[in-house]
């Protein structure tokens, strides 16, 4: 019996494919598509403590084997999530994630604060969770001020974490900046605050010219590529965090193939997340979870832990 | 899947893909459609231009790597399509003037065939194309080439306008809008880049007067004195 589940900091998935933030909503939007139980997990929409409008200008655009994105983090804020959403998310049987951003420590703090009180009277009264993890996005590339720098000095982020760790007893998952100066010693700093697992990569920053107008395609300058013209990057940055720590690791970074899993499952991952592949197929979810488990198949692979981290460097 | 009809191409620039589809959809609607592997990476959305029982037909402009690959689809090829997606055009009753610029035309012809008094005005920058076919679903089809189909037309002798176009068309409906002082309902269809078509991406989000607004999941259509153009 081939077994896809996976554990992370306690919260048992029921297989490792966990939709990435920022590229699946609130949940509610693929809904009607396919019965979304049947994921892992999912990771909502990047929340900041007030609504966010986001960027103007161009917010997308496509390059080879990738896409880049300048949305800046627009959303409805924390406090409409939580009064609008979390009825919905109890309603699910799949990993619940809310991905946390901020542009100031009092942000990130305030924040986790509001999520960690709304999640405990939730259960109180009625019983059930509606948010089962926090994912902390002190990597966002696409804001001016705050996110980034964060994500980039080990000692910004440690003040992060350790803010947001004392705030709240949810587990708390680091989404990790392919930018850090230094990725490992980032990865360490978070297992010693008391992050519960990691999440990497986010989007690179990157850039793209219109030649005709003579300058940068998006306002900012700079925006985040994702898809699959980065797997490759990201693959060896999952493999060098799971070296450099014990804790879980969600990997993700241009999956778009079963084999793209499996290929981060060798690499250390205990799950993935799948960003851009759900605007390449919005069926994505369901089509990974049926191409792992028929890889599985065939290769006689009973449970992921067969070969879970199994890529060693000589 | 879906298979292919047939792809005429109208022009060196654009063509009208005929798709077989039973899943239809409201005028003002639109599909992502993709027919490549790996490259590009985004499925296009494309709107609506006609639909029966069985097919969907896609009016579409080439504008780059995309468009070129679905120009030059033949009939019996494959390609994948998701949706009806959008709001599509309101419920109206009236008279209505549909106005489409340039690839702006595309949503008018089953809008036309739909609404029961639409009278239709098409605009170009160069040779005109489809004027026979609205021809068949609209009485009163104007046609403008070079210049500029708004001057065509009075909002005011219409209970109902809808234009798609050019943004610079858009601005201008706006502005003819604001300038006749008209009672008319006045919409917009937008037009927008796109990667999910769900509303979960965010990348088609822009300003409106009543805050931000997704061109795929709360429009394309939308009040034209509601839309803040840049």
């Amino acid at each position: 019996m081939i077994d896809l589940s996976c554990n992370i900091a306690g919260i048992s998935f029921k297989n490792p494919i966990v939709m990435a933030s920022g590229t699946f909503g609130f949940g509610r939007e693929y809904s009607g598509f396919y019965d979304i139980n049947k994921l892992g997990g999912f990771v909502g929409k990047g929340l900041t403590l007030h609504p966010k409008e986001g960027n103007n200008g161009t917010r997308m655009a496509e390059t080879a084997a990738g896409m880049m994105n300048s949305i800046g983090l627009e959303n409805p804020g924390i406090h409409a999530f939580l009064t609008q959403e979390c009825a919905y998310w109890q309603s699910l049987d799949t990993v619940r994630i809310v991905n946390l951003g901020g542009g100031t420590l009092e942000d990130y703090r305030t924040g986790a604060e509001l999520i960690q009180e709304h999640e405990q009277s939730v259960r109180k009264e009625t019983g059930r969770s509606s948010i089962d993890m926090i994912e902390l996005n002190i990597s966002c590339p696409n804001v001016k001020e705050g996110g980034m720098a964060f994500g980039i000095q080990t000692d910004a982020a440690r003040h992060v974490v350790r803010a947001v760790r004392n705030k709240t007893n949810l587990p708390l998952i680091v989404k990790l900046s392919p930018g850090a100066e230094n990725l490992a010693e980032m990865a360490i700093m978070c297992e010693h605050e008391g992050a519960d697992a990691l999440s990497l990569i986010n989007t690179i920053s990157a850039m793209k010219i219109d030649i005709r107008k003579r300058k940068s395609v998006f306002e900012h300058g700079y925006a985040g590529l994702s898809g699959p013209a980065i797997k490759p990057i990201a693959l060896r940055m999952v493999h060098q965090v799971a070296h450099a720590v014990t804790l879980p690791i969600l990997g993700m970074g241009g999956i778009t193939t079963a084999e793209d899993v499996i290929e981060f499952i060798m690499a250390g991952a205990d799950a993935v997340q799948v960003g851009t592949a759900n605007f390449i197929n919005l069926r994505t979810g369901p089509d990974l979870i049926e191409g792992v488990t028929a890889w599985m198949e065939q290769e006689g692979v009973q449970s992921l832990d067969e070969i879970r981290g199994i890529i060693k460097l000589i | 899947m879906a298979k292919v009809i047939s792809n005429m191409h109208l022009n060196e620039k654009v063509g009208l893909l005929e798709v077989e589809c039973d899943r239809g959809g409201r005028p003002g609607q639109f599909y992502m459609l993709r027919a490549w592997d790996t490259y590009p990476l985004l499925p296009r959305p494309i709107s609506i231009f006609d639909c029966t029982d069985h097919s969907i037909r896609f009016l579409y402009l080439v504008v780059g790597e995309g468009t070129r690959r679905l120009y030059q689809l033949r009939a019996g090829d494959n390609l994948t399509l998701e949706g009806p997606f959008g709001n599509g055009f309101p419920e109206l009753s009236g008279k209505i003037a549909l106005i489409g610029g340039g690839i702006g035309i595309a949503p008018f012809y089953y809008a036309a065939k739909n609404y029961e008094n639409a009278d239709v005005f098409l605009g170009f920058s160069d040779q005109p194309y489809l004027v026979e076919e609205f021809k068949q679903v609209s009485s009163s089809v104007t046609v403008n080439v070079g210049g500029t189909i708004l001057d065509t037309l009075s909002f005011s002798d219409y209970d109902h306008v809808i234009a798609c176009g050019p943004e610079g068309m858009l601005k201008a409906v706006q502005a003819k809008q604001a300038a006749e002082q008209t009672t008319a309902s006045v919409y917009v269809s937008l037009e927008n880049k796109m990667a999910c078509g769900v509303g979960a991406c965010l990348a088609c989000s822009t300003k409106h007067t009543t805050g931000r607004k997704k061109t795929c999941t709360d429009g394309p259509v939308f009040r034209a004195e509601e839309v803040s153009f840049v």
